[in-house]
């Protein structure tokens, strides 16, 4: 397998490759690298690219390899979505706000990758604290869909799953609060996984909705998403809401035998306002499971339709308060002229967050103001456990829930200007998901007027495992998780 | 002003500082005098990314106080966020507790001239103190010291029942003595560890609801919260006697002028926008939990009290001082401990006269006494065996106080002992009633006060060793005997 060939393939077959000693830690990050060069003037993929500390990683490595030769995933590269702090590295969050800030310590995330020898290829564009289904919110301009370039790569992770797409790394972190993993990853045909809330430590990521936020992945396969999984995942002390579980490696249970498996289908996500393209696409890829030995059952969710207002109460209130550390006072913006405190504040924050952040910060304060918190934040709760219910008793008649990620395919860049909320009402598949803190993931499952579309499985709490043994088996039967965007395939190497 | 017709209402919230090693959320250390900035790590900076875990041994703290007041422990309480903007607060937010707190009701008993009255809890709950502004020595800006922020406090919250400032000392004071007593907190109040708000409002006698209240803010010693709610209580009065309102506000005390000044009306106060903290999991503490915290606290004051008063007879005065605080009971107790036989009474007399008057004398914290529990209960059981006579323990303990030294050992190179020795004293009084003839005469004819000077007569002969009561027995036969 030549060079270029090794970069299309994903994490397994790139640590065969460094494992025979066929190539190098450093000769894989630098090939990426340039490719990343190339692509990033139309793409827009990254915010921060550092060559020399990217190459200084590849080269500890290297040195890890050649140490103890047990170390199967040193030297894979990975791109960062901007969100997850990393020491060293300029950290943004997507924000004005932070342009300029360098963490000062690692994220939980990065922590376990490096310590496997994993190698950060550069920092995910994304939207502005993660606020976002287009990656149009960015402070450092929108990321471009590969397959079109006048599409959205979906959001907010837009920058992590325009780069595996387009061959820029075999895989990138993600975050997810209403679906923001699943979302970019259907709309860029490559596979993400949001695990269950409290499945990976949100120590050291910076936090939008601190009760929905979930880290994962984006790889070009099931398999490689379980690899990553098993590497992130655990429990942190640092975290007061992650959970200590003692699971089963997602990568050794990978070929388990899905026959049998019950497949949920909710009712009422394939009517009104599932675009008809799309809905063909999931249903063939339904089709295909159950010729692959699944049974389908109808499941009920009828909460779920409330999951959208209850979301923009419930994440907004959180991102109000979470984002009040951004005064200009200790790091960040802060504005150049003021006379007073007050001055202080309203400037710094005036100038450092852009239109969408303060939109949610103002609905936020205003769900948690005196009178309207009743009202608002404790009813939008009460939807959510409401939700919440609808899945636990929908996981009784099934074993897996299956179903559209979005109602469309990626829309053009611009559509949704003036008109916040009609982009907000297309999350209606994802956000039930995160205000239930369930596992899912995407998986490509084909096209609709050639753009990608994707599978969403839906898992029981910690059953990350049975999801990606079913989408393992998918990959195996079909191959729409192989194809990638003409636009990217004549990159060097 | 006529005082005499108005009903003062008093309520206070006191902020404790838990006496943990490190913060409430985070690992940094809480030692009190560091240089600004070195004790705040990346959580109590509030970096972008970072979250806060509960520190248990502030939580146990909080367990220990419940107990100690007998309240009810929640099984499961919330940590809450308090959002407002200000440079001392890191993160744009306060880490509280409001609607559910961990300790719920309980009581204080308090003690004051008119008697005793129990002062009713409504709540306390952990939060987080916040950081400093500084705003001197920057040439018109602020600095900001971030070493206080996250510090564990538990806040204590009583029912608005005192009824004078007396009272409300007297709360704080068996407060203040009690988080000492059950060691959470370690009540120092010029490094603000314990201090105080109080709510003060005033109305007419026989009104049943209250007036506006005014809270006064941070008063760190017991003398300022005392004087600021009495110029509070006069200025409330004086303001709705010349016709005026009492507007609800927040108050400063400025102990230089001895007064209180506006710091925020209602108006201006803050919508804190309180909503449960997504970063903490409902605080969950078990039985089990409880009844380990249980198993490690000390005896409290009130048992103890009973118990002295009840099974050693104490005086409920001597009862009352051994259980001020909790050193005075532990030194009483060593010194029972080690004062084998002795009377208990005897050992609470010490313990509060001689014992306390020399060290209020030195300026000393019991712990700093110069005779301990082990040397004092040496000389208790030399007093009470006969050994040396009452006079001379005195002169004892005073020597043992300024020159150290063990008892039996003074007793004996400075020839302390008594002389119970009957021969020996018999031969001192013979020659005193030869050599006072005049005297003789006048008792025997009926002048009782005479025998007063032959006491005094023979105690200089021995230095004071006599035995008294053999000695009076002796010197009465000898006088009448003839």
């Amino acid at each position: 397998m030549n060079l270029s060939e090794l970069l299309n393939q994903g994490v397994t077959a790139l640590s065969a490759a460094l494992g025979s000693r066929e190539v190098s830690a450093v000769e894989i990050a630098t090939a990426y690298l340039d490719r990343i060069e190339q692509a990033q003037p139309e793409l827009n993929a990254f915010i921060t690219v550092d060559r020399e500390h990217t190459l200084r990683d590849a080269t500890l490595a290297d040195s890890m390899r050649a140490a103890s030769p047990g170390q199967s995933l040193a030297g894979i590269p990975i791109a960062q979505k901007d969100v997850f702090c990393a020491k060293g590295w300029r950290t943004t969050a997507g924000s004005h706000m932070l342009e300029n800030f360098i963490a000062p310590y690692d994220s939980a995330v990065v922590q376990q990758l490096n310590k496997q020898g994993f190698v950060t290829l550069g920092r995910a564009n994304m939207d502005e604290f993660a606020m976002g289904s287009s990656n149009e919110n960015s402070y450092f301009g929108p990321v471009k869909n590969p397959w079109d370039l006048s599409r959205v790569p979906g959001g907010s992770s837009g920058g992590s799953a325009a780069a595996v797409a387009a061959g820029l790394a075999p895989a990138a972190t993600g975050t997810d609060t209403g679906g923001s993993i699943r979302q970019p990853a259907a709309w860029c045909g490559i596979s993400g996984i949001k695990p269950t809330y409290g499945r990976v430590s949100r120590f050291g990521m910076i936090a939008y909705a601190s009760s929905l936020d979930q880290a994962g992945i984006f790889a070009r396969s099931a398999q490689d998403l379980a690899i990553l999984m098993d590497v992130i995942s655990g429990h942190d002390p640092r975290d007061a809401t992650s959970v200590d579980r003692k699971d089963a490696p997602c990568a050794k249970e990978l070929d388990k035998d899905i026959r049998g498996l019950r497949v949920g289908i909710p009712k009422q996500w394939f009517g009104e306002g599932l675009s008809a393209g799309v809905k063909i696409v999931v249903e063939s890829a339904i089709q295909e499971l159950v010729m692959m030995g699944c049974e389908c059952v109808e499941i009920d969710l009828p909460m779920s339709e409330q999951a959208i207002p209850a979301y923009y109460v419930i994440a907004p209130a959180e991102a109000s308060s979470n984002l009040s550390r951004f005064d200009g006072v200790r790091f960040g913006h802060r504005a150049a002229q003021y006379k007073d405190l007050a001055e202080l504040y309203e400037r710094s924050r005036g100038e450092g967050f852009g239109p969408e952040v303060k939109r949610r910060i103002l609905m936020g304060s205003y769900v948690l103001s005196h009178g309207y918190y009743d009202a608002y934040y404790l009813q939008a709760q009460r939807v959510r456990r409401l939700i919440a219910n609808d899945f636990e008793r929908a996981f009784m008649l099934c074993d897996v829930i299956a179903g559209p990620v979005a109602p469309t395919t990626a829309f053009p860049l611009g559509s949704f200007g003036a008109d916040p909320v009609q982009m907000y009402l297309a999350d209606l598949y994802t956000i039930p998901v995160n205000l239930a803190g369930l596992p899912a993931l995407s998986i490509p499952a084909g096209f609709d007027a050639g753009m990608p579309v994707g599978l969403q499985l839906i898992g029981p709490w910690w059953q990350e495992a049975r999801l990606l043994q079913t989408a393992h088996a998918f990959q195996i039967a079909t191959d729409w998780h192989t194809k990638r965007p003409a636009l990217y395939s004549g990159l060097k190497p | 002003m006529t005082r005499a017709n108005w009903e003062v209402v008093i309520g206070l919230e006191t902020h404790a500082q838990l006496s943990t090693q490190s913060k409430i959320f985070s690992g940094a250390s809480v030692a009190f005098g560091a240089e600004p900035n070195t004790q705040a790590c990346a959580v109590d900076l509030g970096l972008p990314g970072v979250l806060p875990v509960p520190n248990r041994a502030a939580v146990e703290r909080a367990i220990r106080f419940g107990l100690a007041v007998g309240a009810h422990i929640a099984p499961v309480s919330i940590f809450a966020r308090k959002n407002y903007f200000y440079p001392d607060l890191p993160k744009g937010y306060q880490i509280s507790q409001m609607e559910i707190p961990v300790v719920q009701g309980g009581s204080l008993r308090i003690q004051t001239k008119a008697g005793e009255k129990i002062v009713n809890l409504t709540r306390a709950h952990l939060e987080e103190d916040a950081g400093k502004s500084l705003h001197e020595d920057f040439q018109g800006q602020s600095g900001i010291d971030l070493n206080r922020a996250g510090t564990p406090l538990l806040e204590i919250v009583t029912e608005p029942e005192m009824r004078s400032s007396e009272e409300a000392v007297a709360y704080a004071r068996a407060l203040h003595a009690l988080v000492r007593w059950i060691e959470i907190c370690d009540g120092n109040m010029q490094e603000g560890s314990f201090r105080c708000d109080a709510n003060v409002s005033v109305r007419p006698l026989g009104q049943k609801e209250f007036g506006t209240r005014c809270e006064i803010k941070n008063l760190n010693s017991f003398r300022f919260l005392e004087r600021a709610i009495e110029f509070e209580i006069k200025r409330q009065i004086e303001l709705i006697e010349d016709g005026g309102q009492v507007v609800q506000e927040t108050r400063l005390f400025d102990p230089d002028r001895d007064e209180t000044r506006s710091m925020r009306s209602k108006e201006d106060a803050h919508d804190y926008r309180y909503f449960p903290d997504p970063d903490l999991p409902p605080l969950c503490i078990s039985e089990e939990w409880i009844a380990e915290v249980a198993s490690g606290m000390p005896e409290l004051p009130k048992s103890r009290r009973q118990r002295y008063v009840n099974e050693l007879g104490l005086r409920e005065y001597d009862a009352d001082l051994l259980t001020a605080t909790r050193e005075a009971g532990e030194y009483f107790e060593a010194l029972r401990a080690a004062a084998n036989g002795v009377d208990a009474k005897l050992c609470a007399n010490w313990v509060n006269g001689e014992l306390s008057a020399a060290i209020n004398r030195a300026g000393l914290e019991l712990a700093d006494a110069k005779v301990n529990p082990t040397q004092l209960a040496a000389l208790l059981v030399r007093l009470a065996d006969g050994t040396i006579s009452g006079k001379i323990a005195k002169e004892l303990f005073e020597i043992m106080w300024s020159e150290g030294g063990e008892a039996d050992a003074l007793i004996e190179s400075r020839g302390l002992r008594q002389i119970s020795d009957t021969g020996a004293l018999e031969g001192v009084l013979k020659e005193l009633i030869a050599k006072h003839p005049d005297q003789v005469e006048e008792y025997r004819g009926g002048k009782d006060k005479v025998f007063g000077f032959f006491v005094g007569q023979a105690m200089k002969a021995t230095q004071g060793k006599a035995n008294p009561a053999q000695l009076n027995a002796l010197l009465k036969a000898l006088l009448l005997g003839g």
